[in-house]
């Protein structure tokens, strides 16, 4: 279809992630390079390499992967993804405000309300899957930047990511995409025109379950230029061992996220038939208004579910029952995994605002992994 | 237990579950809980991880402190610790701070409205006088570097107390086996592990140990909000380097004793800065304060910095780079390298010029060193 296009596709640009790189030995896998510092060949010069705090081999082959895939101009690796929105926040100042999703992870509220509020940041939350309000918001004065997590965590609701980095850049402010759930197998923030994508990477892009990651792509060598600084600075970076992890996970990425967007999808619909479950929120689900959007831009409706069933007492019992589901914090893995958002991942917001938001105490939220359908199936309905 | 044992055993020493020798590697993100209303000790790796924990319980042990936390990186540790000051705050730091800290404070948290006043912390008095009604804490190093000046960790606390302020030092070149500044009423105190505590120039690592509970958990609130955190390898490997960091500081602290006397008599030397040296003007502070005098040495070229360059080019078997406190010896110049960030006129106005040479010694023969130097020297 495109043998003259030199961009390789998605799938084959990450099954050789890092492959290569290693001119010395050959090594079709990324070295590992656990090392501080680097011989400068004579004063005055490098290798490129100084000290890895800066720059280090496995993790710049990983951003250099990321970038790629993402559509990005530079990427980077943080300690978690809290550190990666941490560095991002960073570039705003004393004064500015934030528009935000409102249902968003706990972590980053508790990030915005605890920490960067204190210092004059001010964060404002709405629901950016109605357009009206986000246009509202980006009008106030003070606004520099919108946040969007999209689908949001955990009523998986869509934003127009199009439509309102289009009406952002207009006023001069930045979007920013929280890009977690969907992943640039899915969806390119960048070429809808935000200018940042965040990642916490110890979801999907890991997949394992066994690395905490962060990531910030930028769209702009301006952008990128000043991330750099931030993170050589504040030295939040992911370590080689780590960074190379990732890499690994990134290789099966696009084959994971079908399977678990697959079996999501068929377990969304089995949940919707189910009489005891009151609420399904999944954006592949007919009526969802959040799908066509995502139709649109030909991404598939990622592998998260939360649903609601009949009364506060049978979800903790849900939880005590599942076998195959492991009751965990975290999603994105190979293994699925089921939370509690009330309790788990949403504990930092204020319960009238948790309330609010319609993340109550009968809501469950599942992260669906690539085991048989079959046994995820049975699994729930033993525990309903 | 003596310092030299609790290098191996504090903390966590072994695995709880198998016995195993070693903590395992813990490369896991999250914890599978049992109950929906009684979480288990562990449920994110951000928040906590096993092996991470067992680093962390370490450092709060050896430095005498009640929480012990681990960071990406040394800057990371200092960034963090930085934040539990908001807009409008000041600071008082020494003026020969680590040039990464400096960056930081000079640019990132001076756009947050943190304001900083760098002061010789080598003299109380001028620390006193920068004391101002919004002052909340003085950061301090010692020995300093690259100048090892010498800090008086006693006096400064005593001051910081006084003034209810928080007491804050980065004890990298030290490590709690010669120096441990909680012990002498210090509130917090940070690491970059990446140096001595690892030791082996494969890690990128920064720690924080803390007095006091309520200070420990506004500090892990910290680490687990931004979440700079440390992965698991890593603090595997710094668990791993601090098993020997006694064996391998008394080790490289004779060699730079010896070191520094033999620079003393070279005719290429014009300087030498270390705390050891009876005539160092800290020498009666440090060994109030230290049992060692560490195992950096500094000195500045009679040639100026024509002659520092070509030391630096000429010589072997010590590597030029940054960093320091590895088993190989590493020789930097701080001009273009640890101190880059800082402008040149403050930098030469702080002693630092571009005739001087700083020297990480490493576990290699002092005559294998010395060599190598001869070898710089020649020709100048």
């Amino acid at each position: 279809m495109c043998a003259k296009s030199t961009t390789p596709h998605l799938e084959t640009l990450l099954a050789q992630a890092g492959c290569g790189r290693d001119a010395s030995t050959g090594a079709l896998a990324m070295p590992i390079y656990q090392v501080a510092t680097f011989q400068h060949p004579a004063l005055g010069q490098s290798t490129g390499f100084d000290y890895s705090r800066t720059s280090n081999p496995t993790r710049l082959a990983l951003e250099q992967t990321l970038a790629a895939a993402e559509g990005g101009v530079r990427s980077f690796a943080f300690a978690s993804g809290m550190a990666a929105l941490d560095c991002v926040v960073r570039l705003f100042r004393p004064g500015d405000e934030l528009v935000l999703t409102e249902d968003l992870y706990g972590g980053t509220y508790r990030l915005l309300e605890q920490i960067v509020r204190p210092l004059g940041i001010t964060a404002h939350y709405v629901d950016t899957s109605q357009p009206a309000q986000v246009a509202e918001a980006l009008a106030r004065p003070g606004v520099r930047a919108v946040l969007l997590e999209t689908p949001s965590n955990p009523l998986l609701k869509i934003a127009d990511i199009r439509a309102i980095a289009a009406q952002a850049r207009a006023r001069g402010q930045l979007t920013i995409v929280d890009n977690t759930f969907l992943t640039f197998a899915n969806l390119r923030p960048l070429a809808m025109g935000a200018d940042l994508a965040v990642y916490s990477a110890s979801k999907y892009l890991g997949g394992h379950n066994d690395v905490i990651a962060g990531v910030v792509v930028a769209g702009s060598p301006e952008l990128a230029d000043r991330l750099a600084f931030l993170q050589n600075a504040t030295g939040a970076i992911l370590g080689p061992q780590d960074s190379w992890l990732l890499l690994r996970g990134l290789k099966t990425l696009p084959l994971r996220l079908e399977r678990q967007q697959r079996n999501a999808q068929l377990l969304a619909e089995w949940l919707a038939r189910h009489p005891r479950v009151t609420a399904v929120h999944y954006p592949g689900l007919p009526g969802h208004p959040g799908g066509a959007l995502l139709a649109a831009e030909k991404s598939g409706c990622g592998a998260m579910i939360s649903f609601a069933v009949a009364s506060a007492a049978q979800a903790p019992e849900v939880l005590r029952r599942v076998r195959v589901f492991r009751f965990a914090e975290s999603l994105g893995g190979v293994e699925s995994l089921i939370t509690y958002p009330c309790q788990q991942t949403h504990a930092d917001i204020p319960a009238a605002l948790r309330a609010r938001l319609g993340i109550h105490d009968r809501l469950l939220r599942l992260s669906v992994g690539i085991e048989h359908i079959d046994d995820l199936r049975a699994d729930l309905e033993n525990a309903l | 237990m003596k310092l030299d044992t609790r290098l191996l055993h504090a903390g966590r020493d072994r695995d709880p579950y198998t016995g195993a020798s070693s903590v395992p590697i813990y490369q896991c993100s999250t914890f599978a809980q049992r109950d929906p209303e009684k979480f288990g000790p562990y449920d994110y790796a951000r928040s906590d991880n096993p092996t991470r924990e067992a680093l962390e319980m370490a450092i709060a042990d050896l430095e005498g402190g009640n929480r012990g936390l681990a960071f990406a990186s040394g800057m990371a540790a200092t960034s963090t610790v930085l934040l539990l000051f908001q807009p409008g705050d000041h600071l008082i730091c020494a003026e020969d701070v680590y040039g990464g800290t400096y960056r930081v404070l000079t640019t990132l948290f001076r756009q947050w409205k943190l304001e900083v006043t760098f002061v010789d912390a080598a003299d109380l008095e001028k620390v006193r006088r920068a004391i101002r009604p919004d002052t909340r804490a003085i950061f301090v190093e010692t020995p300093s570097n690259p100048l090892l000046k010498i800090t008086d960790l006693a006096g400064i606390a005593a001051l910081a107390r006084e003034h209810k302020l928080l007491a804050i030092t980065d004890n990298t070149f030290m490590t709690p086996v010669t120096q441990r500044p909680l012990e002498l009423g210090f509130d917090i105190v940070v690491h970059s592990a990446t140096k001595f505590i690892s030791g082996h120039s494969d890690v990128i690592a920064g720690l924080a140990a803390v007095r006091g509970e309520e200070l420990g958990r506004r500090l892990k609130r910290l680490q687990n909000c931004f979440g700079a955190i440390l992965g698991p390898q890593d603090s595997w490997l710094t668990l791993r380097g601090l098993k020997t960091l006694g064996a391998r500081f008394a080790a490289q602290q004779a060699t730079t004793a010896r070191m520094a006397a033999w620079l003393c008599g070279r005719p290429e030397v014009s300087r030498v800065y270390y705390p050891g040296l009876p005539d160092h003007p800290g020498h009666e502070v440090h060994f109030r304060q230290a049992s060692g005098a560490g195992a950096v040495v500094s000195f500045e070229l009679a040639g100026g910095g024509d002659a520092a360059k070509a030391l630096l080019r000429r010589v072997e078997l010590m590597l030029m780079a940054v960093s320091l406190g590895g088993v190989e010896s590493i020789l930097s110049y701080p001009a273009t390298m640890s101190h880059a960030a800082m402008p040149r006129p403050e930098r030469l106005a702080r002693g630092i010029t571009d005739g001087l040479v700083r020297l990480s010694v490493g576990l290699e023969a002092f005559e294998d060193l010395t060599a190598d130097l001869e070898r710089g020297f020649s020709k100048t």
